[in-house]
């Protein structure tokens, strides 16, 4: 089992105050609570900061912990003296519930002593915590519907003792998720001896797409055009997530115009639209006869496209 | 080797519609505090009283973060609301869509 240094947890010496504590505290859970922060291991430095409080929060506990004083480091092998907590007496909020804490907590503390700190601890009853994940997708997968196996890390009782175990689910993708939208698996979270198991949820992300991105369920590509096509109008084809589709250009386009594709998004009650952006190419000027062109262009057509752009 | 069972979940989206008692089960609190939450605006719920309350996905999800916020951040309610606009808002702004209309393409 690894040492756990709380007071570097909270970035905390050893010698602060129950206020400073207090206050580190509150800075860090704020920064990495899961439903603030994007950092993938957020949920993982908020149990661990929460962990670290629930100790150094209570006088009593704090001063077992502080026998060990400068004797061990974060992370080095550690297993507990005999008789090291003799003397002490805890009183925490207590009773069953809490789940997620370290070895290293349960083996000094137990589990019957961890209070309410913590993002899914602390439950008052023997249901178990709701698990949260995250998942990435593709977004063909929201357009037909898939299933995909999720690999996912859950802390689950063993013996007494909490380990991280990898478990691979199975999960229906639903038609039509979007980004943000969560995956209720009930009976899928965590389970506290013979009580109810907690849920799982699955907040689904979509993994970057090389050529559409999603805004809901609206679909953005970037589509380049000759200037021909734009100035003059055509029929061109492009991909949506069901397949080509032919789209006319409107004659008289710029760069920048949007046109939109009904209902040829991610499926929905209301389907969203393909939204298709266009971006005018220019043909390289790299013969003689191109460049002669250009000229011609700029003799017949002068214009001047930074007419708006003064001085202010 | 046996097929591992395959898991279909409860999509929690705008078309998801619980009562008082789900949404209370689903966010693991009392009713008074999903109470309170309908009273400061947090999550609106369709139906006249209490019993017959329906809510949708997206009021799910909001009394999800706003009860974690409470628990975690011991911050009371009104600071928890004003947490959850401002993460939403954020959102938006991370997302950086424009929100403009644009003219309907011809197909073909």
């Amino acid at each position: 089992m690894e040492f756990k240094d709380y007071y570097q947890t909270l970035g905390v010496e050893r010698s602060a105050t129950q206020d400073d504590i207090k206050r580190a505290y509150r800075k860090l859970a704020r920064k990495y609570h899961p439903d603030v922060s994007k950092a993938p291991d957020a949920e993982a430095r908020f149990k661990e900061v929460g962990e670290a409080y629930e100790v150094l929060k209570d006088p009593e506990k704090r001063a077992a912990y502080d026998q060990f004083g400068n004797r061990w480091r974060e992370g080095q092998e550690f297993r507990p003296p005999p008789d090291w907590d003799a003397g002490f007496e805890f009183s925490g909020p207590g009773g069953a519930g809490a789940t997620g804490f370290s070895d290293f907590f349960e083996s000094l503390f137990g589990r019957g002593r961890a209070g309410g700190a913590g993002f899914g601890t602390g439950s008052a009853h023997m249901r178990g915590d709701d698990h949260h994940a995250r998942i990435l997708i593709d977004l063909e997968d929201s357009y037909r519907g898939a299933t995909r196996s999720i690999s996912l890390q859950s802390p689950e009782v063993d013996g007494g003792r909490v380990r991280t175990r990898e478990r691979t689910l199975n999960v229906k993708i639903p038609r039509g998720i979007v980004a943000g939208q969560r995956i209720r698996l009930p009976g899928q979270g965590a389970a506290i001896g013979s009580g109810e198991r907690g849920d799982l949820y699955l907040e689904a992300d979509f993994r970057p797409h090389p050529l559409f991105r999603a805004d809901k369920r609206d679909i953005h590509l970037e589509l380049p055009v000759t200037p021909w096509e734009a100035a003059l109008g055509d029929t061109v084809t492009v991909p949506t997530l069901g397949g080509n589709v032919d789209l006319r250009i409107p004659a008289g386009s710029q760069s920048g115009r949007r046109l939109r594709l009904k209902g040829r998004g991610l499926p929905g009650r209301t389907p969203g639209d393909q939204y298709v952006n266009l971006s005018i190419v220019t043909p390289k000027a790299d013969t003689e006869a191109a460049r002669d062109l250009y000229r011609k262009m700029a003799e017949e057509m002068p214009m001047n496209p930074r007419a708006n752009l003064r001085s202010p | 080797m046996p097929e591992s069972p395959v898991f279909t979940g409860i999509l929690i989206d705008e078309e998801l519609s619980v009562s008082f008692s789900e949404l209370c089960r689903f966010c693991d609190v009392n009713a008074d505090l999903v109470v309170d939450m309908v009273r400061e605006g947090v999550i609106e719920p369709a139906g006249g009283e209490p019993d017959s309350w329906r809510f949708q996905g997206v009021a799910v999800r909001r009394a999800q973060v706003v009860v974690r916020l409470i628990r975690d951040l011991d911050i009371n309610l009104p600071g928890a609301a004003l947490a959850l606009e401002l993460l939403e808002e954020l959102e938006a702004v991370r997302r950086g869509f424009p929100n403009r209309e644009a003219p309907r393409g011809e197909r073909l």
